[in-house]
């Protein structure tokens, strides 16, 4: 029935207290989860301290330093550094973002740092994002028409191509779905804020013709319907995107089209 | 990751997309905030109401709750309260409940639980009117 401890094996035990850097005048601590499937052992938290000094203003930028400088075996996704690929999405200090537009002063005193809440870790802090990526791609996120292609584009009113603001800026990062509890405890059935706002930039664009499909696919208990506006998405997005309101419209047009 | 022997092999996509979408939920959906916007009137009406029965005797009680416009307002804040309610239990139900015999059960007993609660208050408040 409902599970309220954790398996044994998910018990996080203190772990590894690394040297304090020779040369620093400032340096900042660093609590860090690590795992790995290689050895068995339940997953730790390693103390790690940075130099300040010698390193960028970011939470990505004191990951990188520790990984050159300290731990090469500290394991995380990162690519772009400036906010536009969601590699880096993680929960510091008890939020999930991105530590590339985290900056260290945001955060006061020890940096914690752990995987997005809630999915299999692959290693210390990456996710296994199968099954979300998964529930992006069943919303079909791409044009749908049945009228004949014209000869050169799907052409769409400014006033048209402004609703996709808001919208269409997600990257996927997955900072709002594993933020949200109704996420967490049904991700199965539930497809998240991230794949929903993306089913509603879809819905909402001028051009595509399936919209009553995709409402009728999404009509469901648990696909849409298990979101109960905690907002927690909203609160999390990096992006400053507004996925909560998404689905509240999608709600909408649902109500509105039998009602 | 366990190294358990796999059972079944589905791609993730067919995971994800399962049986489909059931095509409904909204009626749910619509429903429970009917119900809420029903019951803001009907909670004040029916706390009035107990008010105003505060230490009255047992016949003047049956008499203010079998008049005719008490009784209607008390049914409709039980049909209200009752419907509202057993379509809240259910969410939490599917929200926690993962083991498909137990959640059959929890949702069968609050069905009937909520039914119940319904009827019994509605058979009380139609005796006190009738009179039977």
């Amino acid at each position: 029935m409902v599970q309220f401890a954790l398996p044994k094996n998910s018990k996080i035990t203190e772990g590894k207290t690394w040297p304090h850097p020779t040369t620093a005048r400032a340096e900042r601590e660093y609590r860090i989860y690590r795992w790995s499937p290689d050895d068995g052992h339940n997953p730790r938290i390693d103390t790690y301290y940075v130099d300040t000094g010698d390193c960028g203003p970011m939470v990505l930028d004191a990951l990188i330093w520790i990984k050159n400088n300290v731990d090469a075996t500290l394991t995380f996704r990162r690519s772009c550094r400036e906010g536009i690929c969601g590699s880096c999405a993680m929960n510091i200090d008890g939020t999930n973002t991105l530590a590339c537009t985290k900056a260290m002063s945001d955060i006061s005193g020890t940096v914690r740092i752990y995987p997005l809440p809630h999915m299999p870790v692959v290693k210390d802090l990456v996710p296994d994002l199968t099954n979300f990526y998964a529930q992006h791609a069943s919303i079909e996120p791409w044009l749908h028409t049945v009228s004949p292609t014209p000869r050169k584009e799907w052409k769409q009113s400014h006033d048209d191509r402004q609703k996709l603001d808001g919208l269409y800026e997600c990257i996927l990062c997955a900072c709002c779905s594993t933020s949200c509890p109704s996420y967490w405890w049904n991700s199965d059935r539930y497809l998240g804020p991230a794949a929903l706002l993306q089913a509603y930039r879809w819905i909402s664009d001028s051009r595509d013709e399936a919209t009553g499909e995709r409402l009728d696919d999404l009509e469901d208990p648990f696909r849409l319907y298990r979101c109960h506006t905690i907002m927690n998405c909203a609160k999390a997005c990096p992006k400053h995107l507004n996925p909560a309101k998404a689905i509240a419209e999608i709600k909408r047009m649902l109500v509105e089209r039998q009602v | 990751m366990s190294d358990a022997p796999v059972k079944h092999i589905r791609t993730p996509l067919a995971r994800v997309r399962g049986r489909g979408a059931a095509r409904s939920g909204t009626g749910h959906f619509w429903r429970q905030r009917l119900t809420a916007v029903a019951n803001i009137p009907l909670t004040i009406a029916a706390v009035i109401i107990i008010i105003v029965l505060l230490g009255r005797n047992q016949a003047a009680a049956a008499q203010i709750l079998g008049s005719p416009a008490v009784a209607i307002i008390m049914l409709l804040f039980v049909a209200s309260v009752t419907t509202h309610m057993r379509i809240g239990m259910q969410v939490i139900i599917e929200d926690y409940v993962h083991d498909d015999s137990a959640k059959l059960t929890l949702l069968m007993a609050n069905t009937f639980f909520t039914v119940a609660v319904a009827l019994a208050s509605a058979y009380g408040i139609l005796k006190l009117s009738f009179g039977v």
